[in-house]
């Protein structure tokens, strides 16, 4: 073996530009399994086993550098490459997708670095690293989430000192935050908070739950799976363990409620999941579709069909 | 007191091997201890190919060798602390500083758990920072009613669906007062990692316990 890389290279960063296939076979020792050293592997452990003794607190971790710019989920990478076993089997979304940039990255980088078997069939996979979704079909026991997380402080953009926010969570004083869910209802009428809805985590810690649509809140309640969220740049870990209560903040005058969507998915059929808006030509022709791809796809296979499935408006049964 | 040293008593001493593969073996391990401190009281398989000095247990050194390092002081028991190979094991696999008092501990191994302190001795963290607490590593026979003083708990909390029965022993007598005192200290408190022959259980912070 000539010169090994140098770990340090971005190269992963910009797999899909690289021409080469993006395989398990490094040269033995170019990397380290899943990419960190094994000491930054101890200290990301030691934070994750504090965030599930303690759900919903922030551990600080000393966040490493990674090869990834910050807004590509380098908190999630880390938290991923320190849980990553040889048997697991990966899958990554973004927005509920398997197949933007940033999944592909990601998933190319630790089948590079670690050599795991990915999937995008969310019943197939060990561990789910996420950006702002949280997939439709139920978690089950032996389930990893790992979510991507940009701010971890629910607190930060009411009082940003660091000093402050730690003290609000020792005491519990959590007023600041729903002063400002009462805002909403004082200028809107309703709560108009849609993502990154803040949740109370066993009775105790108030979280960020990075930002998936409020839809999404309560998949986290009792879910079966570990949740683990890992932010890079302000180097926080937090966690919700399996079967663990979250319950959306709200007030008993105006009790949290999730989006609903007046049409099912223009490609499945498929209701009672989030949509996203997919604008079809320049005169306003729009339709609204699953954001969980696998979801869509599955059903699509499985005979489910909606009312742009072929391509044909209107052609739906 | 500072650190205990051993260096001196035990110049020659050729430490039992570590992990048959570093890497996978703590990822491994440390993975079994996730699931274990996830869901409270279910037992993990901890398989481990590691043989270390009596009366250090194959699954303790699993858990602290993949857990511990230069960054976290090391408190044992004083069966372990007797023992001179256990240290220079310990400090050869880990790096981690041994600690004579409980108190500036992140991590302990508790060999005898019917003589195990109090955990009022130990770091439980501060109000800002409660994961600055120390993580307790019980070695016991089984994770049954018939392990000898093996005591019975019920258990809820985060982590249990509902709740759940869970039997360990040996344990003190009174572990369902003091896991009660642990629990009213939250978010500070210690975390209890319980090893026994093959498996691990958790007890974190969170769970509450009572006497079944
Ligand atoms: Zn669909």
């Amino acid at each position: 073996m000539s010169a090994a890389p140098d770990p340090a290279a971005p190269d992963p960063a910009t797999p899909e530009s690289d021409a080469a296939p993006a395989g398990p076979l490094l040269p033995e020792l170019a990397y380290n399994f899943a990419y960190l050293d094994e000491q930054t592997k101890r200290m990301i452990r030691r934070a994750i086993l504090k965030a599930i003794a303690i759900p919903g607190y922030q551990v600080p971790f000393a966040a490493r550098e990674m090869p990834m710019p910050y807004g590509w989920g380098t908190g999630g990478v880390q938290v991923t490459a320190a849980v990553l076993g040889p048997d697991d089997v990966l899958k990554v979304i973004d927005q509920g997708a398997d197949d933007t940039t940033n999944a592909v990255a990601i998933r190319g980088f630790f089948e590079k670095t670690a050599g795991v078997a990915t999937t995008t069939r969310t019943s197939e996979a060990s561990v789910i690293q996420t950006r702002h979704r949280i997939p439709e079909q139920p978690l089950t026991e032996r389930q990893i989430l790992v979510y991507q997380v940009p701010i971890p402080e629910p607190l930060r953009f009411l009082e940003p000192r660091e000093t402050e926010t730690r003290q609000l969570h020792a005491l519990a004083e959590y007023g600041l935050v729903h002063v400002k869910l009462y805002e909403d209802i004082a200028r809107h009428g309703h709560i108009a908070t849609t993502y990154a809805y803040p949740v109370e985590v066993a009775g105790r810690y108030v979280m960020d739950p990075s930002p998936i649509p409020k839809f999404d809140n309560p998949k986290m309640d009792d879910c079966p799976a570990l949740q683990l969220f890992g932010a890079g740049r302000e180097k926080r870990i937090y966690a919700i363990p399996p079967h663990t209560r979250v319950r959306s903040l709200d007030f008993d005058d105006h009790p949290f409620r999730v989006q609903r969507f007046a049409e099912p998915c223009a490609m499945c059929g498929a209701r009672g999941v989030y949509l996203d808006e997919v604008i079809l030509d320049d005169r306003g022709g729009r339709m609204f579709v699953c954001s969980d791809t696998d979801h869509c796809e599955t059903r699509q296979a499985e005979g489910h069909h909606g009312g742009m499935w072929g391509g044909a408006p209107g052609a739906a049964a | 007191m500072p650190d205990i040293s051993f260096e001196s008593a035990t110049p020659s001493y050729v430490p039992a091997a570590g992990f048959g593969d570093p890497v996978f073996g703590a990822q491994a391990a440390f993975r079994a201890v996730m699931w274990a401190l996830s869901r409270p009281g279910r037992p993990e398989p901890l398989p481990v190919d590691l043989v270390p000095p009596a009366p250090l247990s194959a699954e303790a050194a699993a858990v602290v060798l993949a857990l511990c390092d230069h960054e976290t002081p090391l408190w044992l028991d004083p069966a372990l602390a007797a023992a001179p190979e256990v240290a220079a094991f310990l400090r050869f696999h880990t790096g981690a500083p041994l600690v004579a008092e409980p108190g500036a501990a992140r991590f302990a191994i508790v060999s005898n758990p019917l003589d195990m302190l109090d955990f009022s001795v130990f770091a439980a963290g501060s109000p800002d920072y409660p994961d600055a607490s120390a993580t307790l590593v019980l070695q016991l026979d089984g994770f049954t009613p018939q392990a000898p003083a093996a005591r019975a708990l019920r258990l809820e909390g985060p982590g249990v669906e509902g709740a759940l029965a869970f039997a360990a022993g040996p344990l003190p007598a009174d572990i369902a007062a003091r896991l009660a005192g642990n629990r009213a200290l939250f978010p500070r408190g210690v975390d209890l990692i319980l090893t026994a022959p093959g498996a691990v259980a958790g007890l974190p912070r969170s769970v509450v316990a009572r006497e079944a």
